[in-house]
């Protein structure tokens, strides 16, 4: 990708206002802009035309299992985390057609791949972590043995403009796991919204040519110093301002000495293996297919869909599944986002985004699973003996 | 990564569930060269697209084989197909059995049932350079006679190699000759030096862990010893995450895994 | 011609085993030979000795009706056919048949148990290389009753034990 680090990238300024220039520009250079916007109750990256799609003077409340829209008392274009959806959603889709295979009359077919057309996508408004998701996401899809087309097509010509997180919600822990909430790497260009008592401004950074090109079209003006460091203040209150934490010490050994540990079965207890968790997580990349045909037997279709591990029938091989209980299938997943990823892509499977801690429906936070697991080996290689010299001296 | 149709030379019936397909490319092009030990996925029209080991002689590129057993949905469709009709290959994937590691070695191959099959591309390969390697036994456990796989070429090869073949079912009728009992308890007293032995073992899991539990106290080290596993596959690359096994990917990282690799997974339950 | 002793001594079974020991069991032994297709003991029949086979292949049958006879098991040379003498009622569970011309030592049980109450050392080197013989056979029929290569597959039963 052409996407760079900031570092020497070009910082600019252009009033609140003036926002819905951006979007005309991108739409002159034939993108198509996904952006946030309220559906259902919710915040969720969609197809829009115009800045007053966006959410503006809305923020999103998140709790283990809760998610509840709120006014804000100001106009802010990006005062919200994120939302249900994630940018997978256009970069790897829930369903796909991979291929269709035509019968040619004398016991063949005919394999026809599937020639779509893949709109040129910009993304506005992607958050660090999301940055980072689609980073994992890279790693999955373009390896070096074997890259995915489909996602290739998408992910080659998405522009990519990204925003700091200055309002982050209750579920958020990008900073123990180093994703956010600063973005420093992959994006065309980046904001950061300053919206003080006075004035209503963006800071916009330049991360590659393509980003640069964009801002062509618009009136910007050079950040002033102080513009900067008010962007700077700004994102470094809302890091202050992040509550969860996930301790990362360790974390593949911790998870790989728990295979056996009785603490699965009591997440089975609650866990109801609904698969919200890997449907909302922007990392997790699991698909089965389908194949169909037309009624009259001669047209065949290959279809790829998002699937669980959480599926009972996801490890099925004649005979049986593999992982029959919902404890191993919990297991499996949070062993693969916290240990195995980090065997297979040489980075963590999590970027600290919150979601599945938000969209479970009984609440169950990855974070305080991990804390439970770490509290179980306190209550092991502490013995009781100074319990003991208590009860002596009484 | 979309199927490559190929064109059914022949159907082989093996036994009464299992059977062999020869396939060449129904563009006419090129030959299809693979490791002994890699599959394929083989795709019937309609019907869906099952992981299938390559079954035919790593040597000979020109006719690509498989030998499948009906189990269920796409397994069935498979046995239904006649020469003419056409099958979706993609691959080959995953990793081979390290033939060329074990020269100058002795060579068990112990295989259970239909795990013959992905054993047979490595049997190719052994007797084309017979030379280079020490003794070569086959151990080779099904469920009754009529099970047994490849008879009459075993027949042939035991007759013409250098090769020791020693077969057992679970249970025959009176009429049967050879050994009845399990595969591990022939081990014992197969012909190799243990000390200078390279294993490589297919079957179902089960008798995959009690065959390596003979092959150590024969004396065989756990690094020598290899084996096939079977996991749910859709995508034989690596995306699809259904064959995860711990940290691999059993499509790429295996199927074949030095079983030093995998032992501490296989103990775990439900992983 | 090797001594009876020496046979004895050679057979896995015995391997290891004191000579003094050797000499009391060579009193309870005796070479047979079986044709193919004889019978050597039927089921139900009284159970009063043991084999060391030394060539040839027994198989060890059963019966039922509407299936025929079923091959169970078969020994080789250097296998122990038979411990049913052993343990009360004293009697064998299975049909043994030479599949092919068959040579081995017949030890009688009864003579054994006897050498063995006198004396408990013997019986006790003895019983451990039963008990070996005895797990590895069950192990073996575990392995065959899980029907591992059977159609609705050895899968259901992954994981575990
Ligand atoms: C690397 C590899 C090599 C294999 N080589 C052979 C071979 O050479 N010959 C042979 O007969 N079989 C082989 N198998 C097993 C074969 O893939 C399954 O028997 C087949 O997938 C069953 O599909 P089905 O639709 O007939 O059965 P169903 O029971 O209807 O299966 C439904 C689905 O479950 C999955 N599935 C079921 N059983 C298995 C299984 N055992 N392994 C993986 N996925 C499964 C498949 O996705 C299948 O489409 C191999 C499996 C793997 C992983
Ligand atoms: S595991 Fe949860 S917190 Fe981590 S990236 Fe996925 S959805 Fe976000
Ligand atoms: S195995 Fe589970 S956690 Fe891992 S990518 Fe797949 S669905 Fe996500
Ligand atoms: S089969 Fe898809 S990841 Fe292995």
């Amino acid at each position: 990708m052409s996407q760079s680090g900031a570092e020497g990238g070009k910082r600019f300024v252009l009033p609140a206002s003036q926002f819905q220039q951006v979007f005309d520009a991108l739409k002159r250079l034939g993108y198509q802009i996904i952006a946030p916007t309220l559906l259902d109750e919710a915040i969720v990256y969609e197809p829009v035309e115009s800045v007053d799609e966006l959410p503006a003077g809305f923020t999103d409340e998140q709790r283990a299992g809760v998610y509840r829209l709120k006014r804000r008392a100001d106009k802010a274009l990006f005062g919200y985390a994120v939302g249900p959806r994630s940018w997978k959603h256009y970069l790897y889709p829930p369903r796909q057609r991979l291929w269709q295979a035509k019968r040619d009359g004398n016991g063949g077919f005919q394999v026809i791949p599937e020639q779509e057309q893949i709109p040129r996508y910009a993304f506005v408004g992607v958050r660090a972590c999301e940055l980072a998701a689609i980073a994992i996401q890279d790693r999955v899809f373009l390896g070096e043995q074997h890259h995915d087309e489909y996602y290739r097509r998408r992910r080659e010509n998405a522009l990519l403009v990204a925003v700091n997180c200055v309002y982050p919600a209750g579920n958020c822990f990008c900073s123990s796991v180093g994703t956010g909430p600063r973005v420093q790497e992959g994006f065309d260009l980046a904001i950061t919204e300053v919206l003080d008592g006075k004035s209503h401004f963006l800071v916009i950074e330049v991360g590659s040519e393509r980003g640069a090109a964009v801002l062509e079209g618009v009136d910007v003006q050079t950040a002033t110093e102080e513009q900067w460091q008010q962007a700077q203040q700004a994102v470094d209150s809302a890091a202050r301002r992040i509550l969860k934490h996930l301790d990362t010490t360790d974390l593949k050994e911790l998870l790989y000495r728990h295979l056996d540990s009785p603490h699965w079965e009591a997440v089975a207890k609650r866990c109801l293996t609904c698969s919200n968790c890997t449907m909302v997580c922007p990392t997790c990349f699991c698909h089965t297919v389908e194949d169909i045909t037309n009624l009259q037997g001669t047209v065949a279709e290959r279809w790829r869909r998002w699937d669980s591990c959480f599926h009972i029938d996801f490890s099925y091989i004649h005979g049986s599944p593999v992982r029959v209980s919902e404890a191993s299938r919990y297991r499996q997943w949070i062993t693969h986002k916290l240990a195995s990823w980090q065997d297979q892509f040489g980075t963590l499977g999590c970027v600290g985004c919150g979601r599945c801690i938000t969209w479970c429906p009984v609440g169950i936070d990855i974070t305080e699973e991990i804390r439970a697991l770490r509290r179980s080996e306190e209550g092991r290689v502490a013995p009781t003996v100074p319990q003991e010299e208590s009860h002596a001296n009484t | 990564m979309v199927p490559r149709p190929f064109r059914l030379r022949q159907v082989r019936r093996e036994t009464h569930d299992t059977f062999t397909l020869e396939l060449e490319p129904a563009d006419g092009s090129d030959s299809f060269c693979f490791r002994a030990g890699q599959f394929n996925m083989l795709y019937v029209f309609g019907v869906g697209e099952v992981p299938i080991s390559i079954s035919g002689n790593p040597t000979n590129p020109h006719v690509l084989m498989h030998t499948t057993r009906e189990v269920g949905t796409v397994t069935k469709a498979m046995g239904k197909l006649r020469s003419g009709d056409v099958v979706g290959v993609r691959g080959p994937f995953g990793t081979p059995w390290p033939v060329e590691h074990a020269e100058g070695a002795d060579v068990v191959i112990v295989a259970g049932g239909i795990g013959l099959a992905p054993l047979r591309p490595a049997l190719y390969h052994l007797l084309a350079h017979r030379d280079r390697y020490g003794k070569i036994v086959l151990l080779y456990g099904t469920r009754t006679p009529g099970d047994i796989l490849y008879r009459r070429e075993l027949q042939r090869w035991r007759a013409q190699f250098d090769l020791e073949v020693h077969i057992t079912v679970d249970r025959a009728l009176s009429g049967w000759r050879g050994n009845v009992g399990v595969v591990t308890s022939l081990i014992a007293r197969a012909p190799f030096d243990a000390r200078n032995t390279v294993a490589l073992v297919c079957g179902p899991e089960i008798m995959m862990r009690f065959t390596v539990l003979e092959l150590q106290r024969r004396g065989v080290s756990p690094s020598h010893i290899y084996v096939s596993l079977e996991r749910n596959m859709k995508c034989g690359v690596g995306m699809c995450g259904h064959c995860q096994l711990g940290p691999f990917f059993v499509c790429k990282d295996g199927p074949v895994f030095s079983y030093n690799k995998v032992q501490h997974l296989l103990e775990k339950r439900e992983i | 011609m090797r001594t009876l002793e020496t046979v004895l001594a050679e057979h896995p079974f015995f391997a290891g085993l004191e000579q003094r020991y050797l000499q009391i069991i060579v009193g309870c032994a005796s070479n047979v030979v079986f044709e193919k297709g004889q019978i050597i003991f039927r089921e139900g029949e009284e159970a009063n000795r043991f084999y060391l086979i030394r060539q040839g292949r027994v198989a060890l049958e059963v019966h039922a009706a509407g299936i025929g006879t079923l091959t169970i098991q078969t020994l080789d040379a250097g296998d122990i056919l038979g411990w049913s003498w052993l343990v009360p009622p004293y009697r064998w569970h299975f049909d043994a048949r030479a599949v092919e011309l068959t040579r081995a030592i017949a030890l009688d049980g009864e003579c054994l148990r006897r050498k063995c109450e006198e004396d408990h050392d013997l019986g006790y080197e003895l019983l451990k290389r039963f008990a070996e013989i005895i797990t590895q056979r069950l192990q073996a029929t575990r392995l065959q009753l899980l029907d591992v290569y059977g159609a609705e597959g050895h899968i259901s039963r992954r994981g575990g034990t």
